[in-house]
């Protein structure tokens, strides 16, 4: 079955079959514009500021319960991983840079860790920032903090302009948990194409990036 | 697109559908090892694979939410409040920090190697060569160190499956092409390639494999089932 027809974890505004979902959970994609500063919030909460978190948690507990659920957790295992990746997010707030990633991105590392955590029993392996080996990254500018806090709106945008086939194997790479092979057996498609979808979405959504910056 | 890669010294990449993967967490390990290991040494792919982290947490940020329990909220807090203590400190991280040397193997790999180059017990692979198995299962993908010894070649071999090789030290050409530190050579399942060594130094890598290498001369297959790559 493909991942479309089953889906429902993204609800961005292109397909037929996404439009059925925005019916199911009335969530339209322009209401980022006047969401609150994910971004300042995270700040906020790495100086132990609790309504912070609360907003935080409102918002993301129940969108990282839904990404736990959709890798196969069962509802308890699901609520336990998101609390414990909230819980995470409050203790290694202050380790978060909003010159480098938006909050969504950073929570979804953060959740991404632990399920591989739970269910493969090993790390994700990952450069480490105070490696004296690694070439660091070129200094932050106060741009770069502006520039990702439109991150999540412009990606969701790039998502909208991909077409079906290529939203679809995304999908599948982040949200079921199937290396390329298995997506090529549940799309019935050779494994070929599954990459060169991959590296085209891929391509497609930097680029829709830089053409923004 | 190669011209985009700003570090011009880093020449050879992994493909983005391996960095997405990376980012989606559904790599197997011994990839994503490789991946994480490069990325440290390339500021390009780094960039890369956070931008594919960002559409993961566009994907998150748009799921359909699950209302979570009820008191969930303050449960979380209390947990978050406890004390515990914290996982991600790396002795071996410290030790290489602490002698204040830059280490020529960067983090995640000294981490998987047990620490950094000097100090390795390395195995006989035969012609000079040796090797460390880092990451192996029953038919999962495997990681290792190589050494190739100056100026030699790797016994030739062709591919059931992908096959990675990233520099880590030194330098060796393959079918006319230069591959040295952070470089990534990425060998397919039809191609014969005979890595050979640059004179001067051992050429030490981290090489991955999905499946296991068959190598052309005889004694190369009859020792294959003895050493395990």
């Amino acid at each position: 079955m493909s991942a479309a027809r089953r889906g429902l974890s993204w609800s961005g505004p292109s397909s037929q079959l996404n439009r059925l979902k925005l019916l199911q959970h009335d969530k339209p994609s322009h209401q980022e514009d006047a969401s609150p500063d994910w971004n300042a919030l995270l700040c906020d909460v790495a100086r132990q500021d609790r309504a912070a978190f609360a907003a935080l948690f409102a918002h993301f507990a129940p969108r990282v319960k839904s990404y736990m659920l959709r890798l196969g957790s069962d509802p308890m295992q699901a609520e336990e991983l998101a609390q414990e990746a909230l819980a995470t997010v409050w203790r290694k707030a202050d380790r978060y840079d909003p010159a480098r990633a938006a909050a969504s991105t950073w929570i979804f590392t953060v959740a991404r860790n632990l399920r591989i955590d739970a269910f493969r029993r090993r790390n994700h392996p990952e450069p480490d920032p105070n490696d004296p080996a690694l070439i660091p990254d070129p200094p932050a500018s106060a741009d770069m903090v502006v520039s990702h806090k439109q991150d999540a709106t412009r990606i969701r945008k790039a998502l909208a302009e991909l077409s079906d086939d290529q939203r679809e194997v995304l999908q599948l790479s982040f949200f079921d948990d199937q290396t390329h092979t298995q997506i090529s057996q549940t799309l019935g498609i050779p494994l070929g194409t599954v990459k060169s979808r991959i590296r085209l979405a891929f391509g497609r959504i930097r680029n829709l990036l830089e053409d923004e910056e | 697109m190669k011209s985009e890669h700003i570090d011009m010294s880093i020449q050879h990449h992994p493909d983005d559908e391996l960095l997405v993967g990376h980012a989606a967490g559904e790599l197997p390990e011994a990839w994503s090892v490789l991946v994480a290991t490069h990325s440290a040494l390339c500021l390009d792919c780094r960039a890369r694979v956070y931008a594919a982290e960002a559409v993961g947490g566009a994907l998150v940020a748009d799921a359909c939410p699950v209302e979570m329990k009820d008191g969930a909220l303050e449960g979380t807090l209390a947990r978050a409040l406890e004390p515990r203590a914290d996982t991600t400190t790396r002795a071996v991280g410290t030790r290489a920090e602490m002698r204040d040397t830059k280490p020529i193997f960067p983090q995640p790999l000294r981490d998987y190697a047990g620490g950094d180059l000097d100090g390795l017990r390395w195995r006989r692979l035969g012609r000079g060569a040796y090797h460390i198995p880092l990451v192996s299962g029953r038919g999962a993908p495997t990681a290792r160190l190589l050494r190739i010894p100056a100026g030699r070649p790797v016994p030739e071999h062709g591919h059931n499956g992908l096959e990675l090789t990233m520099v880590l030290r030194g330098s060796f050409t393959d079918g006319g092409q230069r591959f040295g530190v952070g470089d990534v050579e990425t060998a397919d399942t039809d191609l014969e390639h005979q890595p050979v060594a640059a004179p001067g130094e051992d050429c030490i890598c981290l090489a991955v494999t999905d499946a296991p290498l068959r190598f052309r001369g005889v004694f190369a297959r009859l020792v294959q089932p003895f050493i395990g790559i």
